[in-house]
């Protein structure tokens, strides 16, 4: 027992002393979180837009004024003419018009009903869609603060939206388990098998297979430290993500550590299987960021919908750990689950994991060939 | 019981033959080594001998064990070094000898006479980092790390390549002062002037062993006078040699040529006049005493012309 007491403590100095990774370690989830909190937004401010107004009343007047009052738009022109809504769109900096029919404020009041059509630049569709809904949105807001009696239709309908779990379609909301997720696969699966196989490049493995160290210890003695790190990289994501990006955390934190240990076994053990068929850390490197890190991010539903790659897509993402990990986390941070709704994720994972590291450890060799 | 055993062990590897019909016995207390080119066999038979490998044919004991059944026993009783060992980089000297300490269940006070004589020109320097060290001195904690569980055998793979002639020099004195101890020990190196140090020595090319001898039986076992011959264009004198009538060898071998006839008794002034001839007016011919070297090169040629 001493011995493996001895490889710990050489693994963690070995860790530690290692600065340059240590460093990238702790600054990826900084930078990937900033990235997405700030950069990478699904949300949109200061969008361009114009009024077509036909009726200039004092409702359609207080209408505009809203829109214009919202920080997600800036409104810079008043049109006459249809015609120049293609024109106007065609010069590229309005992505969107709303147009108000002919008296529109004595219908309203009258009939309780008034149409108003929003035309959208759909060059870019993410945005239009936004745009659109927002505006909706502000609408809506407006009849009921007046009279839940009154209706603007938008083009005919009138959908009643809710978004639930995340109203304001924060999209740092999305991306945080997705880091999480990446973080974990990197540190655990990528810095493992590269660990493993410099021992195996140095020549140490020799010496480490003929010394009394069984390879149960040699394994676990590489994976204790990774997964003490990867623990310390998902607090100060999670303290970040609460603290700066105020993400909200609605499930119980227990169960979410216990299903993010969970999920870096599975990511420990991959690494250990992949040291186990890679001779050098080269191999390992390019296994775990082509086999593993790249699917994490493109397949996983990380940053596209599982929902809507094609169909084979969506089987070879069900192989993928990480889309079920991300499943759970995004449920219990924004939904609050528990096990009762989370149970068959968790099971895919726990089952994933038991064969991996069974395969790990018959694959470890204690002879050379 | 002698510390090791072979009797004719056979290795391959996809289609290239490591090992051919080896058997060999290593005496308690002996300095054993092989001599032989790069990709000789020399690790393959180190990593049958220390377990990590298992022969296709043939059978060994180490410590009188069976090196496939009884792996697990003989392993901790091993003081292994293998040729590419590089140590832990980015731990210092002590904490290196201390990590192999405690992995093989033991701590350096414990065990400190053994290594003390190669242990104590380290440690002015035992909390620098073993990357930073020389290759001598990278070699001498390798051995070190190597002998601090007292092995009852030590097999050390090349443990001299890369490293200086001064540093050479004193790892070999430390391995004989370490044989006198009783430990057993098997060295393999390319350098053939390492060998006289050796009990015996196995001549190691190809897969197979040529010969097995004390080293001045193997030297004996020379029956050509050789002549050194010297010049400053050593390649010219080379060229020349080969169109003499009377040559059978010609090495070079540092600054010297070293050069056997056909004949009995080579005629030395014959040969000078023949250089002259040949454009190499300031050839120095002397005869020299033969090395093991010119018995390897020898059983070379003999092998490749009965090929």
């Amino acid at each position: 027992m001493s011995s493996f007491r001895g490889f710990i403590i050489k693994e963690f100095k070995q860790i530690y002393r290692d600065t340059r990774t240590l460093i990238v370690l702790f600054g990826m989830p900084v930078i990937m979180l900033v990235l997405f909190g700030f950069a990478i937004r699904n949300e949109v401010d200061d969008v361009k837009i114009a009024v077509l107004d036909f009726s200039k009343d004092e409702v359609t007047r207080e209408i505009t004024h809203k829109l214009s009052a919202s920080p997600s738009f800036e409104l810079s022109a008043y049109l006459n003419t249809y015609d120049e809504v293609r024109d106007i769109f065609k010069a590229g900096e309005i992505k969107e018009v709303v147009v108000f029919e002919d008296d529109f404020g004595r219908k309203l009041v009258r009939d309780g009903v008034a149409d108003v059509q929003i035309i959208t630049d759909a060059t870019d569709p993410n945005l239009a869609n936004i745009v659109q809904s927002y505006t909706s949105n502000i609408l809506r807001d407006y009849t009921n603060s007046k009279n839940s009696r009154l209706q603007i239709e938008a083009s005919g309908i009138t959908p009643e939206i809710r978004m639930m779990y995340n109203p304001e379609l924060k999209s740092v909301n999305l991306f945080v388990p997705g880091i999480i997720a990446v973080i974990l696969m990197l540190v655990s699966a990528l810095m493992t098998s590269i660990s493993i196989t410099r021992e195996k490049e140095m020549g140490n493995m020799e010496i480490l297979l003929v010394s009394p160290l069984k390879p149960i210890h040699i394994i676990l003695g590489k994976v204790l430290p990774y997964l003490a790190l990867s623990i310390a990289n998902v607090v100060v994501i999670l303290i970040l993500a609460r603290f700066i990006f105020q993400v909200p955390f609605e499930g119980s934190y227990l169960f979410f550590f216990l299903e993010a240990g969970l999920f870096i076994m599975t990511a420990l053990s991959l690494g250990v299987l992949i040291s186990s068929s890679a001779n050098n850390q080269q191999t390992a490197m390019m296994i775990s960021l082509a086999g593993l890190l790249l699917p994490t991010v493109l397949l996983s539903g990380f940053i596209f919908p599982v929902e809507s790659m094609p169909v084979p897509l969506q089987m070879i993402s069900h192989a993928i750990p990480a889309k079920w990990f991300l499943i759970i986390v995004r449920d219990i941070m924004l939904k609050g689950s528990g096990i009762l709704l989370l149970w068959k994720e968790t099971f895919i994972l726990l089952v994933t994991t038991a064969v991996l590291i069974a395969i790990s450890l018959k694959k470890f060799k204690v002879r050379l060939q | 019981m002698p510390a090791v055993e072979v009797h004719s062990i056979y290795k391959s590897f996809e289609d290239v033959k490591a090992l051919k019909d080896i058997s060999f016995s290593v005496e308690e207390g002996e300095l054993y080594g092989f001599i032989g080119p790069d990709g000789a066999g020399k690790t393959t038979l180190f990593r049958i001998l220390n377990t990590l490998l298992i022969p296709d044919e043939g059978t060994a004991t180490v410590l009188g064990l069976d090196v496939v059944d009884d792996y697990k026993t003989i392993r901790p009783m091993l003081g292994y070094m293998p040729g590419r060992f590089s140590l832990y980089q980015d731990l210092s000297v002590q904490e290196n000898l201390e990590f192999f300490a405690s992995v093989f269940g033991t701590t350096i006070s414990e065990n400190y006479e053994l290594v003390a004589p190669i242990y104590s020109q380290l440690e002015p320097f035992k909390n620098r980092y073993a990357g930073k060290l020389s290759g001598g001195m990278k070699q001498k904690l390798a051995l070190s790390c190597a002998l601090i569980h007292k092995p009852k055998l030590l097999l050390l793979d090349e443990p001299t390549t890369g490293v200086d002639a001064v540093s050479r020099k004193e790892f070999w004195e430390m391995l004989v002062d370490l044989k006198k101890q009783g430990i057993a020990i098997i060295v393999s190196t390319p350098y053939m002037d390492e060998a006289k140090l050796c009990d015996r020595v196995a001549l190691i090319q190809e897969g197979s062993l040529m010969q097995i001898d004390t080293p001045l039986n193997i030297v004996n076992g020379y029956d050509r006078p050789i002549l050194g011959i010297k010049s400053r264009n050593t390649y010219k004198l080379l060229q020349a040699l080969k169109l003499y009538e009377w040559t059978h060898s010609a090495h070079p071998f540092g600054e010297f040529i070293h050069f056997t006839e056909k004949r009995e008794k080579p005629d030395m002034i014959a040969l000078e006049a023949f250089l002259l001839d040949n454009g190499i007016d300031d050839a120095v011919i002397k005869e020299v005493e033969p090395g093991i070297e010119d018995s390897f090169m020898a059983l070379m040629r003999k092998e490749v012309a009965s090929d």
